[in-house]
Order: structure tokens, then C-alpha cells, then sequence
């Protein structure tokens, strides 16, 4: 097993920069953040076993990896020697495919401390035993170092990510709600933790001490009960507070604002009526489709109707509001000029329930279309748009979320007016981080009222050119909100795509008003959040609203040394309104090893969490540093965490050998992926406003999604059984997989792609297109597979819509011929292969990890 | 002295004026002796049945400052086709489309029945008449609804060619757009921003900002378009008007309890006149406020929203307690002011139980010629009733209403002009017929009247120039002319001019004539009116005692004594009525806060510096009608002696009219003797004041609040209050008579008025 003669060559990498130091963003990511951990002894390190030559058909020197970016020298050097197969080096898919043999289909109970739970990709069923399940939280490792020592030996961040309202699936049991009674939740004295399965009794039931504080508390003579021969109190499993991860408290009056309890939530749909929206006829189809898409409101189980009230705003240079007041025959509209100080004209009539009001919203929406058709107003306002959204809230005492469909970059004169700084020249400078800072001021502080107010911010954007999505996004991203961008939208092509992220964003079920803390037991602690969050003070993660596929990466320190025989605990408890207006506790308990054994932790920790850790960390520190900075301590990282390993995890082994904890075997290609993408790419031919928006939908996802966003799913269709139930397992995201005369579906979460080879067998193509061959496809096929009563038609169609319901976000399907030019497009996300904009292959990626690793090791 | 009283008759009949002297005392000095300043009551619109107006330009005297007009006055030489000025007596041509005149060939104006005589003039394009409505929507859900009624019922009186706007408020200020289908469409402004016009203009869209390469191009069009989306003809609009008022709600913001609603009138008030000032500037037109309640927020705000807060009353202003009463009057005064500078006039219709904040905003209407009308609520016959009379109309079937007027008074050069009271602002006009010494709105001699009708009334006042040394030759006379342009309400441009004279006198050889030329009703209203233009600024008291000081003074100049006797004291018939005016005027509530709100006080004295003699004349002293079976109705004495069981009593003091039935009375209708046929005379008694009454209240605008009480009714504090206190529980066993009712009060009785006067007026020390 002879290594690679890399070490040997003129490797001058890049000065590691960033090595050790910190991401000097507002949250430090530093090296005690990027903490590792290793396989067991016994583990087979993955990969040398499976590729003995690995090192030595490399092409030649590499010049440093950072040199595949632009703006960094290099390029190739020497024509490309033998190639390294490239089913030697660790695949993704086979480590996907193998968690879904060994554990797909079964049930996780989560009664053991600190168990690794499935990987995301995998379908399993969660039964609550005692810990939150991983679909509310995951972690990087489960297993956590003992000492600070420890973790910033290895430099495996320690993080959990957080998805409170994560969706559970039919056959799991939705969370029990617990009352306590007037006198609010029993809570530890000391920290405030609430009542959960990890308070210990004592004194014959008396008394409990906190495993948070250690704090000894009374128990309340209504709560007493009796200890059983194991000193558990008898009622056990009759309380879910005692005996489940995951579960609600009904909150009192003391957890509502004013102490007044809160009035159900209202959506207040926005819609921008200059000349561009009219024109492209989204307003009208937003009108046409809210007529329905009102019936759908998110509501409580069992409810009748939803007690969601809706208002409408319309806006160009002014904003019109609607009164819709059930009694009126026909709505009434209201016009607000004083867009330097915006107010809600009114109240009552303006946000009214919609099943009294139908026939009068029917009428407006209607009319919208109408009103406007001549309109040659082109500029826009938005500040004060998100300004009356508060307002309103304010003055209906309520919280809520808007909808806001907005086309251009807002330059009426108006708080939150913007100008174009989008400057190319900035890329790969120093001064790129000005590209991604929002524009102060005006957003700053809607923000900030955003979220005292609760008012969600979720922002359709149909722009035709630079908008500053930077700023626009600020207050969606801090109220979590989300944005969503459909450039040059054209209702035939996009529009349905659009419904759907509509659909999907106004039947989401959600929290609002939500408050989170995060404790923790003695000896470390929360200390940096990522996420759609507002932080006003360091411990309380303030969000307008939550959603289903919101969540929140919370990074720990140590604060002292952690026990191995206690191990360590953390309570995550959200105060939210629900969607009827009722004001709740959702708390979710997970209980993790300790180990002073790295190997150990190694052993515990979980790739896509650590990605989805790295991604945001990474996505936080360009707002302060340099993108190439950023690479570097990405890169510097991983190479510390895995030589970390090697050296103290690994058997000895020739120093040429590249050895990889089996639980991060792949995390190379991922952080890779990472690397290229847009935000970190620095590359002109990449919008900014792309980049932007890319770097704010990361910054709010969970694992599955950051996961799929890394390393999107290839999926080869051309041998599907057309009868069959099974998808076909997915392909490496590489171009060689790709076969001429093949078919591949590829999806990331955001885009999908069907790919038709050149040489595609022209019966494929008649029975998916209905035409005899691929010259024979027009542009109008290029969006929508047309409805074909045949097995394989009908099979791609149910895969894709398959896809479509499951994912968080809807996806355009773009058809792409080889070698037509949107293939560009595809290929970008061909991850394991050089990126178009700069990135090196996994292959040379994971060369010149390697060879950082071994310049560590010496 | 029939003579003169058919004489001051005739011209009142004719021209509309009331001189307080209708022969002038021939210099300064003496003029100033005589006390009552040489003034006149002007009506400018007086309605005259048989003037039908000329067609044609009115021929003016070409000098530069004097441009009278030529009047029956005017000494003409037919034969050179020549007229001389007889107030600066330049020699004027006449123009060549008088060629034809002759001795026997006289055009209308040189007639002498056409002292008054209006002209019809053609000048620019006509202007349709403009009505804004401005409406609180902070009612109880009866007296909006009662609103909203009168107010579409108002559409069909208002002239199909009118342009009429609607703008609502409550905590926000609305302008409803009147053109849209579908969709009624309305501008908000919060109510608690200042805008500027030019904001408010931006903000309704109604200036475009100049667009590069559009400059030059005429946007004139585009931007009357773009205004009529506001204003619209009401031929155009009524039935979407129509609905709109109808679909009005409620102010829907909730009121806390122990809150006021939050009225935004300041607002709506400025988003009004900027409306008009920038659309329709100089055209006439009426901004029509409707209240129910005091502005309670935003600029203009009265009182606060606290309802433990009371409003201010009196007491409070004279404590300086009034938090807001400075800063609202300066920003309604600004307001009226820009409103009088653009012609439109603010009418204001405020209905509530309490004070709605008219102390603060009456300048609005006094400035602008506008009405306020007071009352309870919306829904009474009360408000009903006088906003219909608002547009009635004349027996051309005109409406009784005309606007952007101006008056400009010539005086022969003996006297100039001291100032004008009534619903008018200064032009700041100086001319050689200006007096430097003002009474009243002075320094000028042209006034802009922007909303003006046929009982509009200025008090005008002169002042002798001419010199003791330098005496009139006997015989001369002195003239007056005013000329009044307005937009009459069918929107043509008149003129109306006025031409009058009086004879010199000299004062020291002709004092009799004098005196016996003396108007004492029109004097009493003239110092009324002075006294409440000085009520306006002064404190009570001190007003009080300069009008007894002139009282005094009078009687001192005119009486008949033997010095120190008091007994002996005379007064001519002339002037024997003059000091029991002033003493009515001295309790009435023009100059007495007591038991009066401010907003009370603001509203009487708007009324009283506007209507004509008679009217006024009531004001001050109210009138008494008594009936009984003793014989047909009469009017008494307006004394608590007039107050008798067995009489009914009808008492008008134009604000009120009260139907008082005496003790016996009150107990025969209690017991219903009117329902048996065996009395139906006593029904006819009681079916008698009812009759009369009705007809005042037919004519009377703003409608009395009408009292139907009794003896011992609490009611009846109406009349008590007016009648003169002869009997009072102080002096009743006095009397030992069973006459008359006492009144409860320590006002003195006009016996002891006039007991004191008489001791002033004869002591030498005085």
C-alpha cells in the first residue's frame, strides 16, 4: 500500500491562513467548534482497504487545491496521467444504500443514551422512549468529549440541529399535550428547565433534583406521586412529561404577551401590482389560485375551519389596503400615500376569518387583475409594505405572517429605498462581503419589530434583474420567513412551479411568536445559533414564526469537564402560539454519551449534521471574511479533523494511506460540495443575488435538506422497471456516470433536471414525449413531461411528483438534452465532478486533503 | 318722527343698509361726541324680488384709485356724453356703447330706485360650485345612520352640475375616490400627521412629479382629470355617492372603555382645504364639516382621548387650564386662513351633547362665511331640517348661497373706513378711504366674503375726517358705495353696487336732527357687535364696562336733566329703547360665559356678527308673545310679570323658541279638557303659539331648538333665564302681589339698571 508520492511533490498549498483561527464572524466557529471523532479500533478505516493505489495514479502535482477557484493561481499541470478509478474512493450513494439496508423500514426507539440514529436518507419509524426524536433534533456526534481538551484536539464541532416542528410522518404519534394547571409548567427553581423524563425523585417522591442544575425542588402536593421499588414515580408512563423526549406544555397567561392571551394569527397577503407583475400575469394568477388555496389554511386536528384571518395589500409606489368586511357587498379600498411613516388604515374589515368573508375576497380577487390592467407604475416601495404587516399585527394585537409577491428592486422614494450595488469587481476581493451584508438601517430595525411583533416575512420574488436580494431578504431571514426567486418568471413556464412553493408555504403548520431556549445540563452550553432566528440577547432564539422545515443549529462549548457516567442532557423548549391562537410549550429532551475516548467520539458522529454545521458556520463567516479565507478554514478543518483521527484513532499504517473514520468517510465529497457552492464559489458568472438567496436557505435548513443540497440525487431512469414499485437506487453525482444512450432524473431540493442522453432510444423518448426522437423536442417540452398513458411515462411522472410532494420546496423540472446548453445548468450540480465555476473534483479534493493531513501528521 | 323710520325702512328695503346716524355729523370732534360711532349694517346680498340684474359691465371712474362705479349720485353731462366721480370727482368719458344716453335715455344705473343695482358680468370661465363633505364616522350607529341619511338626501338638492367630494374620518382621514367602479377606493392619511398641501397633494396623486422630457408639454388637462377622481358632478356620481354613504361604517377602530373615540378633524380639515386649495383655487366652494364629537388626536386636537379628562369649559380657560386650546385655535386659524385666501368656505355641523371643539375651530366658518350649527344629535329635526335649509332656495330658484365674495367700500373723502364685523377676512386693501384708527376688521377697505347669502350682514364702521375748522357746506351730502363681486350660485360672476348718501349736520346747531336721525335698533346691533368683536380678545368684565361707559355717555350727550336729579332724567323717543337693549345685551350669552360652554359662546357669537338687524335685534332681546282667552295674542313685556298661569307664552331669542304654558294652563291640558269637544276653544289656545311657532321654525335658519314646557318644568329655565328679573325671591314680598312668577336669581331687574344709569348719566362727577 504504497502512498502517493503527493508528499514528496511540490505541494505548496495555500498558507493555511485560517488554520487556527476562528471564523471571526459574530458566532466564532473555531477550532473548538470543528471537533472530530474517530471509528472504533475495530472499525476497518474505510478506505485503504479499498483502494490500495489510491495515491499513486493521481494526476500529477496538484498546484494546491484552492488553485481550482478562481482567483487563486493555478490550473492544470501536465496533461492528466492514469486515472485513480473512481469507484475506489468512498461513495456516497453506497453509504446511503447501506443505511437503508441495515436500517431501513424499522423502528428507532429512543431509549438508549446517546444512540446514532439512522442517516436522514433513510425511512425508519421513531418511537419515543425517553429522547426528542432525530427528526426535532440531531447532532453532530452523539457521543461528547469528555473535556474542552478533547474537543479542541479533534475539532469536531459539537451542535445539535433543531427542527421543533419537524413534520412526523402518519404512523408516529404527533406530541402529547400536558397541563399543568394554572400555576403554569412545574419548572426546576434554579434553571428554569421543565419537568422531563431526566428529573430525578427522590425523598420518597417528594422531592426531585433537576439533572440540569443539580437543584433540589419541592414537588407540588397536586403533582405528588409515588416511587416505585426502582424509585420511579408509578405514574411514569401515564405522563408524557416523565416518559417521552418530546411533548407540550399548555402555557399560562404569565407566558403570553401582556399577559393577555393571544388573538389567533392572521396572513396578510401583499401583492405588488406595478407594470412587471401585471404584465408577466402573476397577479392575476396569485388572485386566481388564493381563491382556492384559502379553503387549505393550516388548522388545529379536528377543527372545523381555520382561525387563520386574511387580509390583502396591494402595493406599487403606494399601498392599497382592503377592507373585507363580511357585511360590505363589495370590498372597499384604501389607499396609503405617507409611505415615509406606513400605518394600517383599519381594523376591523381588514383582517376578517375567511369563511364569513368568501364572497367579498372572491369579489376582490377578482377585481385585483382588473383594477391594475392599465398600470404603468414601475417603481416599487417595500419596506414600508413589511412596515404595515407590523402594523397591522400591532393594532389586531395578533401575530402572523405575510405573504409578500414583489418584482423589483424597490427605488421609490421610501424608507428601504435600494440602488444597485451589485459589483462584479468585488468578487474574490476582500470587499465581498459587502455583496452578502444586507444594507443597513430601515431592514435592521423592521426586523427587529418584525419579531416583537411575530410578523413572519415569507418573500416571493420575481425579478427580471439585480434586486439586492441581500437586503430584501434580511427581514424573512431573521423572522423565519422564507424567500423564494423565480427569475424572469413566465406563467407558462414557472407559474406552476410557483403554486406549488405556495401551496407548500401556505398549508406549512407552524408555531408563531416563538421563543426558544436551549439548556443544558452542568459542564457545557449552548453558545452560537444559526437559523431564520433574532437573537436579541445570547441565550433567547427569538423567531416571528417557525416551520415544519425550519430549523435551528445550536453549537455547544464546554464549560467544564463532562462525565462519562452521567453523560450530558439538553432541553430545548419552545414558547409558541399555534395556529388557533393558543399559547404553548414544545419541549424537546435529548440525552447524550460522554467519552474521554476519541475514538469513541468518532464513532458517534454524524456526516450530514457536521455539513449542515460546517455549511451555515461557513454561510455566517463570508458576511465577515473573505470567501477564500472561509475555503481555507474549511479545508484546514477537515484535514484537522481526519488526521486528528489518523493519529490518535487509526491503527498505524503507512503514512501514504489515507484513513477515514467510518462514520465520516464521506464527509470529504461533502464539504467539497460545500466549497462549490455558489456563496463560496467566487465566481462573476454567478449572480449575486443567487449566491445570496443560496446562502440564506442554508442558513435555515435541517439535515435532510442541506444533505440533499450537497449531494443532490442522480437517478438513472432509462432501465426503470416500469412496473415495479422502486425507484432506482441513485448514481454518484458525476459526469461519468452519465451514459449517452441513458435517462437521469437529478434533484437537490431546489431544481430538478431530466436528463436525456444524445443517443437516448428514440422509444424512451416517444413514450415520456410523444415525439420520435430528440431532435424532434420543442422548447415547450423542456418544462413538463405531457400526460402519456403508457408504464413509463406514467412511472417517471409518479417518481417526479413523488419527489415534488416530499420535498420542502417545489422544484422547476427542466428537461436538458447532452450537450444543449441549459445541460450547463445540470452539470453545476455534478458534485463530485470539477465545478463549472471553479472547484476542484472530489478526486483532487480528497488528494489534497491527504496530503494536508499528512503535512499535520509531521 | 314717522318720517325717518319710513325713511330707514325704505333703505333698508332697498339698499339693505342700516346707518346707526342717518344724518352725519359734519366733523371729527363732533362726530366722536355723539358716542355711537357713524356705522352702518350692510347686507350685501339683501334679497331684492324686483332688481332684475343688468347685463352688462359696470362703468367705473378711470381714476387709478377710485374706480367707483357710476351711481345715481354722479353729476352727468349728457350733452359732452361726460360724469363726474362724486367721490373723487374726476371727469370721466363715457364708454362709446353709452353713446346714446339723454336726459330722457338714462341707463338703469343712473336712476335714482337703482341706488342698489347688480351687474352680470362676464369674465373667465364659470367655475361649478364645489361641496366637500367632510364626515366624522365617531357616531352612535343612529346618529351616523340619521347622517348619512341627510346627507344623501342632500345630493338631490345640490345643483346637478355641482362637484361634490366626500372625505370620512375617524381615527384615520379618509378621501373617497368617487369614479371607481367595483371597488370604492379611498386615500388614507393618519390622523395624527401635519401634512403640508403640497404632501397631501402628492400623496392623492393629484401633482406628477414633471417627468424628464414631459416638461413643456401643457398638464393642465391631465391634472383637473386626475382631481376629478375627488370631486366629481354630482349628476355624474349621486348613485355611487349614494352607495358609498350608504356602505359607511362606523369608525371600525375599537374604543377602549373610558376613552374617547379618536377623532382625527384636524387632519381631515387640512387634507380638505389642501385638496381644494390645490385643485380648485379661487373657485367657490364649501368644505361641509359634520362632528359629533371634539378632535382628539393629531394637530388640532382639543382634548385628549382620557374621558376622565373633562373638555375645557370656561372655567378652565380662564384658570389657563386649557392644555390644547392655543395650539388648536393657531392651527385652525391657519387652516381658515388659507381656506379664506382660496375662497372656499367651512361650514360646520357639529351634533353631539357635549362640547365638540367649536371654540377652537369656529374661526373656520367666521373667517370663511361659513354656518355652524349646533345640536344633539344627527337625528333630530333640529340638524335635519337646517342642513335642507341650507339649500334652499330663492324665487329664481337659485340657491341661497353665493361665494368667493369681495366688498370694497368707497367713501366720499369726509370718511374713510374704520373696519367691518361680520364673516369676512381683511384684503389688506389701503386706499385713500382708509382710516388708520380700526374697529373691528380694519386697515382695509376691501373684504373677501368667500361664502355669502341673503341675510349675510357686516357691521360697517366710519369715521369722520373731516376737520372741526373745516366744516361741510350746508346742504352737502356724503357718500357711501359698496361694491360687492361674488360668484352667484348658477356660478355667473355679479357685481352689486350700492350707492347711498346722507346730509351733513352740524352737529352744534343741528343736535335735534340729529338725534331724531338716530337708528337706535341698528345702534344697539352696531356696539353689540363691537362689543363682541372686543369679547373675542378681552376679558368679560372689562367689555361689559366699556359698553356702560358708552351707555352712559350716550345718555349724558342725549338726556334730559337737571344735573344731580336723576328723577329728572329724559330720554327722546328716539333713544328711549337703547339702554333696555343694552341691558338684555349686558345678560345676554354674547357677553355672559355663565351657563354657557365655550363652545356655546362661540357658536351664539358666530350667529350674532352675522345676521341681519332684525334678526340680531331678536338675539339680544328675545321676543315674548303672551296668549290667552282674554284677548288675541300680543306681545308682553319681556319681564317675569309676563308670566301668568292662565297665559301661554311664546318666547323667541332665535336660538330658541319656547312654548311656555302657565300653571292653570299646564293643569287643564294635564287633565285633557283640549280632548272634549265641549272645549275646543281651549284647545285652539294651545294649537295657537304651536301655529306661530311653526312658522318661525319654517323660516329660520339654523332651525331654534324648539322647548315645549311648562310651569315648573325644567325646561322653563329657557325663558326664565331671559325675561328681566323684576320679580325675584329678593324683592317678591316686596311686591305683595300675586303677578308674575319670581325668578330665582341675584341679577338686578332693568328697574335697577336703569335707576343706576340715570344716577351716572346725571352726576357731575362723572
Amino acid at each position: 500500500m504504497a502512498g502517493p508520492p503527493m508528499g514528496g511533490q511540490s505541494m505548496t498549498g495555500p498558507p493555511m491562513a485560517g488554520m487556527n483561527r476562528p471564523f471571526p464572524g459574530p458566532p466564532p466557529s473555531g477550532q473548538g467548534a470543528f471537533q472530530q471523532h474517530g471509528t472504533g479500533p475495530t472499525a476497518p478505516s474505510g478506505y485503504p482497504q479499498q483502494s490500495g493505489q489510491f495515491g499513486g495514479l493521481m494526476s500529477g502535482p496538484q498546484p494546491g487545491m484552492p488553485g481550482a477557484f478562481p482567483g487563486s493561481p493555478g490550473g492544470l499541470a501536465g496533461p492528466p496521467q492514469k486515472k485513480l478509478d473512481p469507484d475506489s474512493i468512498p461513495s456516497t450513494t453506497q453509504v446511503i444504500e447501506d443505511d437503508k439496508a441495515r436500517l431501513g423500514g424499522q423502528v428507532f426507539s429512543t431509549n438508549i443514551r446517546g444512540q446514532v440514529p439512522p442517516l436522514v436518507t433513510t425511512d425508519f419509524t421513531v418511537q419515543d422512549q425517553g429522547n426528542a426524536s432525530p427528526r426535532f433534533i440531531r447532532c453532530t456526534t452523539y457521543s461528547l468529549p469528555c473535556t474542552a481538551e478533547l474537543a479542541k484536539q479533534c475539532q469536531v464541532p459539537l451542535a445539535s440541529i433543531i427542527k421543533p416542528f419537524a413534520k412526523l410522518p402518519k404512523n408516529e404519534t404527533p406530541l402529547y399535550v400536558v397541563n399543568h394547571g394554572e400555576t403554569g409548567p412545574i419548572r426546576c427553581n434554579r434553571c428554569k428547565a421543565y419537568m422531563c423524563p431526566y428529573m430525578q425523585f427522590i425523598d420518597g417522591g417528594r422531592r426531585y433534583q433537576c439533572s440540569f442544575c443539580n437543584c433540589v425542588n419541592e414537588v407540588p402536593v397536586f403533582y405528588f406521586q409515588h416511587l416505585d421499588h426502582m424509585g420511579r414515580r408509578v405514574d411514569f408512563y401515564e405522563r408524557p412529561e416523565l416518559s417521552l423526549g418530546s411533548y407540550e406544555f399548555v402555557a399560562t397567561l404569565d407566558y403570553c404577551k401582556n399577559n393577555k392571551p393571544p388573538n389567533p394569527p392572521a396572513y396578510i397577503f401583499m401583492i405588488d401590482v406595478s407594470y412587471t407583475n401585471i404584465k408577466s400575469g402573476l397577479v392575476k394568477l396569485v388572485c386566481d389560485e388564493l381563491k382556492t388555496l384559502l379553503e387549505k389554511l393550516p388548522r388545529e386536528d379536528g377543527a372545523e375551519a381555520s382561525a387563520i384571518k386574511v387580509g390583502f395589500v396591494t402595493y406599487n409606489k403606494v399601498l392599497h389596503f382592503y377592507n373585507v368586511k363580511s357585511a360590505l357587498a363589495q370590498p372597499q379600498m384604501m389607499v396609503v400615500s405617507d409611505i415615509a411613516e406606513m400605518f394600517v388604515p383599519l381594523l376591523d374589515g381588514f383582517l376578517v376569518n375567511y369563511q364569513d368573508s368568501r364572497a367579498v375576497i372572491y369579489n376582490l380577487l377578482d377585481q385585483i387583475p382588473d383594477m391594475f390592467a392599465d398600470t404603468n407604475e414601475s417603481e416599487t416601495v417595500f419596506a414600508p409594505v413589511i412596515q404595515a404587516g407590523v402594523e397591522a399585527f400591532k393594532a389586531a394585537e395578533c401575530s402572523g405572517k405575510l405573504f409578500i409577491f414583489h418584482s423589483s428592486m424597490p427605488t421609490a422614494e421610501a424608507p428601504g429605498k435600494l440602488k444597485n450595488r451589485d459589483d462584479k469587481k468585488l468578487v474574490n476581493t476582500d470587499k465581498e462581503k459587502t455583496l452578502f451584508q444586507p444594507q443597513k438601517g430601515v431592514y435592521e430595525q423592521l426586523s427587529k419589530d418584525c419579531v416583537a411583533q411575530g410578523c413572519c416575512v415569507d418573500l416571493f420574488l420575481f425579478p427580471s434583474q439585480y434586486l439586492d436580494l441581500a437586503s430584501m431578504a434580511d427581514v424573512p431571514s431573521h423572522t423565519g420567513g422564507s424567500v423564494y426567486k423565480y427569475n424572469n418568471f413566465q406563467v407558462a413556464t414557472d407559474g406552476e412551479h410557483f403554486l406549488r412553493d405556495l401551496r407548500k408555504d401556505l398549508q406549512k403548520s407552524l408555531g408563531f411568536d416563538a421563543v426558544m431556549r436551549v439548556r443544558t445540563s452542568t459542564g457545557f452550553r449552548a453558545t452560537d445559533f444559526f437559523g431564520a432566528i433574532y437573537m436579541n440577547n445570547t441565550t433567547d432564539v427569538e423567531m416571528a414564526a417557525v416551520d415544519c422545515d425550519k430549523a435551528v443549529t445550536v453549537e455547544f462549548k464546554h464549560d467544564d469537564a463532562l462525565s462519562e457516567e452521567l453523560g450530558a442532557f439538553m432541553q430545548c423548549a419552545l414558547l409558541y402560539t399555534t395556529i388557533s391562537g393558543q399559547r404553548r410549550l414544545r419541549i424537546h429532551n435529548l440525552s447524550l454519551n460522554c467519552t474521554s475516548q476519541l475514538s469513541e467520539m468518532y464513532k458517534c458522529c454524524e456526516t450530514d449534521s457536521l455539513i449542515n454545521f460546517f455549511a451555515k458556520s461557513a454561510y455566517r463567516a463570508i458576511l465577515n471574511q473573505p470567501v477564500k479565507n472561509v475555503r481555507d478554514i474549511l479545508v484546514n478543518q477537515t484535514a484537522h479533523m481526519l488526521a486528528c483521527y489518523r493519529k490518535n484513532c487509526a491503527s498505524p499504517s503507512a503514512a501514504s494511506q489515507l484513513i477515514l473514520p467510518d462514520s465520516m468517510k464521506v464527509f470529504p465529497v461533502y464539504m467539497n460540495s460545500l466549497m462549490k457552492t455558489a456563496p463560496l464559489v467566487g465566481s462573476t458568472e454567478l449572480s449575486t443575488d443567487d449566491r445570496a438567496h443560496q446562502r440564506l436557505s442554508v442558513m435555515a435548513m435541517g439535515v435532510e435538506d442541506s444533505q440533499l443540497q450537497l449531494y443532490p440525487r442522480l437517478i438513472p431512469l432509462h432501465d426503470v422497471d416500469a412496473s415495479g414499485e422502486a425507484v432506482p437506487a441513485p448514481v454518484r453525482c458525476s459526469e461519468e456516470r452519465l451514459s449517452d444512450s441513458g435517462l437521469f432524473l437529478l434533484e437537490n431540493g431546489h431544481a430538478i433536471f431530466l436528463w436525456l442522453g444524445q443517443a437516448s432510444p428514440p422509444d424512451l423518448i416517444q413514450s415520456l414525449f410523444n415525439v420520435p426522437s430528440l431532435a424532434h423536442l420543442q422548447q415547450e417540452h423542456m418544462f413538463t413531461l405531457p400526460e402519456l398513458d403508457n408504464p413509463l411515462s406514467k412511472k417517471v411522472r409518479g417518481i417526479i411528483s413523488e419527489l415534488l410532494e416530499k420535498r420542502p420546496n417545489s422544484m422547476k423540472l427542466q428537461i436538458v438534452r447532452q450537450r444543449d446548453k441549459p445541460e450547463m445548468l445540470f452539470r453545476q450540480l455534478l458534485v463530485e465532478d470539477k465545478g463549472l465555476h471553479g472547484g476542484a473534483s472530489y478526486m483532487d479534493f480528497l488528494c489534497y486533503v491527504h496530503r494536508e493531513i499528512r503535512q499535520l501528521l509531521t | 318722527m314717522s318720517t325717518y323710520q319710513e325713511f330707514i325702512q325704505q333703505n333698508e328695503d332697498r339698499d339693505g343698509v342700516r346707518f346707526s346716524w342717518n344724518l352725519w355729523p359734519s366733523s371729527r370732534l363732533e362726530a366722536t361726541r355723539l358716542v355711537v360711532p357713524v356705522s352702518c349694517l350692510f347686507t350685501p346680498l339683501k334679497e331684492r324680488p324686483n332688481l332684475p340684474p343688468v347685463q352688462y359691465e359696470p362703468v367705473m371712474c378711470s381714476r387709478a384709485n377710485c374706480k367707483a362705479v357710476l351711481n345715481p349720485l354722479c353729476q352727468v353731462d349728457f350733452k359732452a356724453k361726460i360724469w363726474a366721480c362724486n367721490f373723487c370727482f374726476q371727469r370721466n368719458p363715457f364708454p362709446p356703447s353709452y353713446a346714446g344716453i339723454s336726459e330722457v335715455n338714462q341707463p338703469a344705473e343712473l336712476m335714482p330706485q337703482f341706488s342698489t343695482i347688480e351687474y352680470i358680468v362676464q369674465r373667465g370661465p364659470t367655475a361649478p360650485l364645489i361641496f366637500l363633505y367632510v364626515v366624522d364616522t365617531c357616531l352612535e350607529e343612529e346618529d351616523l345612520q340619521a347622517l348619512k341619511e341627510s346627507l344623501q338626501m342632500s345630493l338631490s338638492l345640490l345643483p346637478p352640475n355641482a362637484l361634490v367630494g366626500l372625505i370620512t374620518f375617524g381615527r384615520m382621514v379618509q378621501v373617497h375616490e368617487l369614479t371607481c367602479e367595483g371597488i370604492a377606493k379611498s386615500y388614507v392619511f393618519r390622523g395624527t400627521k401635519d401634512l403640508s398641501s403640497k404632501q397631501i397633494q402628492e400623496m392623492l396623486g393629484l401633482t406628477k412629479p414633471a417627468a424628464p422630457g414631459q416638461q413643456g408639454r401643457p398638464v393642465a388637462p391631465q391634472e383637473a382629470a386626475a382631481s376629478c377622481r375627488f370631486l366629481q358632478p354630482v349628476h355624474r356620481v349621486d348613485m355611487n355617492l349614494t352607495d358609498l354613504l350608504g356602505e359607511l361604517q362606523r369608525d371600525p377602530w375599537p374604543v377602549p372603555q373610558g376613552k374617547r373615540p379618536l377623532r382625527s378633524t384636524g387632519v381631515a380639515l387640512s387634507v380638505a382645504v389642501g385638496l381644494l386649495e390645490g385643485a380648485f383655487p379661487n373657485t367657490g366652494a364649501r368644505v361641509m364639516l359634520f362632528i359629533g364629537g371634539p378632535p382628539t388626536q393629531g394637530p388640532g386636537m382639543v382634548v385628549g382621548d382620557e374621558l376622565k379628562t373633562p373638555i375645557r369649559s370656561w372655567h378652565d380657560i380662564q384658570k389657563d387650564n386649557a392644555r390644547h386650546l392655543k395650539k388648536a385655535t393657531k392651527y385652525y386659524e391657519a387652516l381658515a386662513n388659507r381656506s379664506a385666501v382660496n375662497g372656499h368656505s367651512v361650514d360646520i355641523y357639529a351634533c353631539a351633547l357635549d362640547q365638540t371643539g367649536l371654540l377652537e375651530m369656529k374661526c373656520l366658518s367666521n373667517l370663511t362665511g361659513g354656518h355652524i350649527v349646533m345640536g344633539d344629535s344627527f337625528n333630530t329635526s333640529l340638524f335635519k331640517q337646517t342642513f335642507q335649509r341650507v339649500f334652499s332656495k330663492d324665487y329664481n330658484g337659485d340657491f341661497r348661497m353665493a361665494f368667493g365674495g369681495n366688498l370694497e367700500v368707497k367713501t366720499s373723502r369726509e370718511l374713510k373706513v374704520c373696519g367691518a364685523i361680520g364673516p369676512c377676512v381683511s384684503l389688506h386693501s389701503k386706499g385713500p378711504s382708509v382710516s388708520e384708527n380700526e374697529m373691528g376688521i380694519g386697515g382695509t377697505n376691501q373684504w373677501k366674503l368667500c361664502s355669502l347669502d341673503p341675510s349675510t350682514t357686516l357691521g360697517v364702521y366710519f369715521e369722520v375726517v373731516n376737520q372741526h375748522n373745516a366744516p361741510v357746506p350746508q346742504g352737502g351730502r356724503g357718500a357711501i358705495q359698496f361694491v360687492t363681486q361674488y360668484q352667484h350660485s348658477n356660478t355667473q360672476r355679479r357685481i352689486r353696487v350700492t350707492t347711498i348718501a346722507r346730509n351733513w349736520a352740524d352737529a352744534q346747531s343741528q343736535i335735534q336732527h340729529i338725534e331724531s336721525s338716530f337708528d337706535q335698533e341698528a345702534a344697539a346691533v352696531l356696539m353689540a357687535r363691537l362689543g363682541v368683536f372686543r369679547a373675542e380678545s378681552e376679558e368679560g368684565p372689562d367689555v361689559l364696562r366699556w359698553l356702560d361707559r358708552q351707555l352712559i355717555r350716550l345718555c349724558q350727550k342725549f338726556g334730559q336733566f337737571n344735573k344731580d336729579d336723576p328723577t329728572s332724567f329724559r330720554l327722546s323717543e328716539s333713544l328711549s329703547l337703547y339702554p333696555q337693549f343694552m341691558f338684555h345685551l349686558r345678560r345676554s350669552p354674547f357677553l355672559q360665559v355663565f351657563n354657557n360652554s365655550p363652545d356655546e359662546s362661540s357658536y351664539y357669537r358666530h350667529h350674532f356678527v352675522r345676521q341681519d338687524l332684525t334678526q340680531s335685534l331678536i338675539m339680544i332681546q328675545p321676543i315674548l308673545y303672551s296668549y290667552s282667552f282674554h284677548g288675541p295674542p300680543e306681545p308682553v313685556l319681556l319681564d317675569s310679570s309676563s308670566i301668568l298661569p292662565d297665559r301661554i307664552l311664546l318666547m323667541d331669542t332665535f336660538f330658541q323658541l319656547v312654548i311656555y304654558h302657565g300653571e292653570t294652563i299646564a293643569q287643564w291640558r294635564k287633565a285633557g279638557y283640549q280632548e272634549m269637544p265641549e272645549y275646543e276653544n281651549f284647545k285652539q289656545l294651545l294649537q295657537a303659539p304651536l301655529d306661530d311657532a311653526q312658522e318661525i321654525l319654517q323660516t329660520r335658519f339654523p332651525m331654534p331648538r324648539y322647548i315645549d314646557t311648562e310651569h315648573g318644568g325644567s325646561q322653563a329655565r329657557f325663558l326664565l333665564s331671559k325675561v328681566n328679573p323684576s320679580q325675584t325671591h329678593n324683592n317678591l314680598y316686596a311686591w305683595g302681589q300675586e303677578t308674575g312668577a319670581p325668578i330665582l336669581t341675584d341679577d338686578v331687574s332693568l328697574q335697577v339698571f336703569m335707576d343706576h344709569l340715570k344716577k351716572l348719566a346725571v352726576s357731575s362727577s362723572a
